[in-house]
């Protein structure tokens, strides 16, 4: 018997605004446990501002957002801050912090939050940086990397403290397409052996059908989500001339076009 | 019900010590350390082989996986052979992993170098800057040629939004420290010219120290820190983002876009605003020599009328000149040669700030000491 999968995070009638600007309205969507979840759209849609509301950084206008059944939205602030302890973010640009080597990156939320010897967390700080193919480079600075090299450093700061969640905004973006499909197989690589659950925001097609198992489609028109499930099952079944032409990148105007 | 403190239960067999592994690995709460186990291996003197047994581990996380890293570590430096199979499969695979990544090559460790080859990248470095700085200049000195011949590009909008920024957003903190410096100069005169009965003489000392000298010279510092910074700051920005590169590819000249605007505006509004600071200087003395040393007003400000003469205004202003270009090109010079990184900018922004206030200290000391020659 199989049992049930449980959700990581479940999203209830969520609106998303800049002060009167209505950015989503009526958001309702379920990421479970250990899958990869990819929120698309076009650009501009609100794939982003969803992010930051996801990660703690925006407050949504109204709804809830719950992780593993606790609302991220209705908790302290000190609450908040442990849920958050859960999350790894890997940022577009990597936001490594620039006068901190790769190693001093990774080490600075052990040390922060960690009870680790200072010999466990350099060991720790090694191991992170191998997983995502940065083994010795721990004493480089950002500045002395690739674009591709500062999103995986970035990537191995943000699985530093073994997070439940990761979060990856345009993981793939502005990188050359072996670079991209490294990131990419990365993803798979870290949603199997540290059994995370990912969620990918993205608008780049080969990402997206790549690590995606299930997915969201947001509209930028109607500010709300049009479609779901699976991309490769999207991209077969779906009658949504929108999600159609996304996904073949305008190549198929879709039903009724 | 899955066991939570982290336990060992060791067994000894044929040469063969079995380290069964129980409890839940977490990397927030105390994991033991490896000295812990180490200590237990000496109770079993001839042990050629440890075995993990990890089936009774709750749930593991990195925590476990620097553990057992460190453990095995030790292990192999006493050439015992450690066997990990019977770990569950994910620890297996990073201890793996982990295991590996200390054969990597590592950065090589930089050198310090001796003290004569230190001394001579400092020269170097000195006349790179040198060389920079006169380039700079240069570039400054065509601009303005095409400027004023009709040939530069030159966008007036952007010289009105600068004259504002650089002037009348900085006429607040202006007016506090001249009248501060006006207050603390009365001040400073009345206490000894009280030892003579000469208190109306404040009306000399502060008119004369604030036209010819002192208006502009906490003009230049003010300014240096305010916009000085803020121009070092911005074109540091433009540069790391690749907008000064953008502007070159165009066929635009950096300089006479960026530069020229912010060193015309600082040409004119640094002598209004010392102009300004002069009068605020002034009523400071006035405020506290009317209040507190009893002058009588008319006669104070006759005293200033008189003893500021139209030569230490002329003085005061070549000064705020100076220092406006000052600032401008220490501003602007930092900021197009900033490195491409958040400490760049910072570091730039600091050295603009830095450069011009000893620059403009050193200036005042060559224009004093060039009018004291001239007798003016």
């Amino acid at each position: 018997m199989n049992l049930p999968v449980k959700p990581a995070i479940e999203v209830r009638s969520l609106d998303l605004n800049y002060d009167d600007f209505v950015v989503m309205r009526n958001l309702n969507f379920t990421v479970n446990k250990g899958e990869t979840f990819v929120i698309m759209g076009g650009s501009g849609c609100g794939k982003s501002t969803l992010l930051k509301v996801l990660i703690g950084l925006k407050e949504p206008e109204k709804g809830e957002i719950l992780y593993n059944g606790e609302d991220f939205w209705a908790a302290d602030y000190i609450r908040q801050q442990e849920i958050m302890k859960r999350f790894g973010v890997l940022y577009q640009s990597g936001a490594l912090w620039s006068s901190l080597t790769l190693g001093e990156n990774v080490a600075l939320p052990l040390q922060l939050y960690s009870s680790l010897s200072v010999g466990q967390i350099n060991d720790l700080v090694e191991l992170k940086l191998a997983l995502v193919g940065l083994g010795g480079y721990a004493d480089f600075y950002p500045a002395e990397l690739s674009g591709g090299m500062r999103k995986r450093a970035g990537l191995a700061r943000a699985i530093a403290l073994d997070p439940e969640i990761i979060f990856f905004d345009e993981p793939s973006a502005g990188l050359d397409p072996i670079s991209a499909r490294m990131l990419d197989d990365l993803i798979i690589q870290l949603r199997e052996d540290l059994g995370a659950t990912i969620i990918v925001v993205t608008h780049e097609l080969a990402s997206i059908f790549t690590v995606g198992e299930n997915s969201i489609f947001l509209d930028a028109q109607s500010k709300t989500v049009i479609a779901s499930g699976r991309p490769k099952d999207l991209l077969a079944n779906s009658k949504d001339p929108k999600v159609i032409q996304f996904l073949t990148r305008g190549e198929k105007q879709g039903v009724g076009e | 019900m899955p066991l939570e403190k982290i336990l060992f239960n060791y067994s000894a067999s044929n040469n063969t010590l079995s380290i069964e592994i129980c409890g839940l690995w977490n990397i927030f709460s105390k994991i033991p350390q490896v000295f812990e186990v180490n200590s237990q291996l000496l109770s079993y003197p001839g042990i050629k082989k440890i075995v993990f047994d990890g089936l009774r581990i709750s749930d593991w996380d990195s925590s476990l996986i620097s553990f057992l890293y460190r453990l095995i570590k030790e292990c192999k430096a006493k050439e015992i052979e450690v066997e990990y199979s019977n770990l569950p499969e994910g620890v297996e695979k990073l201890v793996v992993l982990s295991l590996k990544i200390k054969e990597g090559e590592k950065k090589p460790k930089a050198i310090p170098e001796p003290f004569l080859a230190r001394v001579a990248e400092g020269f170097l470095n000195l006349k790179r800057g040198v060389l920079i700085l006169f380039n700079f200049l240069g570039e400054i000195a065509c601009s303005m040629r095409s400027l004023f011949t009709g040939k530069g590009y030159f966008r007036w909008g952007e010289f009105l939004l600068l004259l504002q920024r650089c002037g009348a957003n900085a006429l607040g903190l202006v007016s506090l420290i001249s009248l501060l410096v006006g207050i603390i100069l009365a001040f400073v005169g009345a206490m000894q010219l009280r030892l003579f009965g000469a208190q109306i003489y404040i009306a000399d000392i502060v008119g004369i120290a604030m036209v010819r000298v002192m208006g502009a010279v906490m003009t230049g510092i003010i300014m240096s820190g305010r916009t000085g910074a803020s121009f070092a700051a911005e074109l540091g920005i433009m540069q790391a983002n690749e907008e000064i590169d953008a502007l070159k590819t165009l066929g635009i000249n950096p300089v006479e876009f960026l530069v020229i605007p912010r060193l015309l505006a600082l040409i004119v509004m640094m002598p209004l605003l010392t102009l300004y600071a002069n009068l605020m200087g002034i009523f400071g003395g006035f405020i506290i020599s009317v209040s507190m040393l009893n002058l009588n007003p008319v006669e104070y400000l006759m005293h200033t009328q008189s003893a500021v003469k139209i030569s230490n205004l002329w003085v005061g202003l070549l000064h705020s000149v100076v220092f406006g270009v000052i600032i401008a090109i220490s501003g602007c010079l930092k900021g197009v040669n900033c490195e491409r990184s958040s400490a760049g900018v910072g570091e730039a922004t600091t050295s603009a700030v830095v450069t011009s206030i000893t620059v403009i200290v050193i200036a005042t000391a060559i224009i004093t000491f060039i009018f004291q020659v001239l007798g003016v």
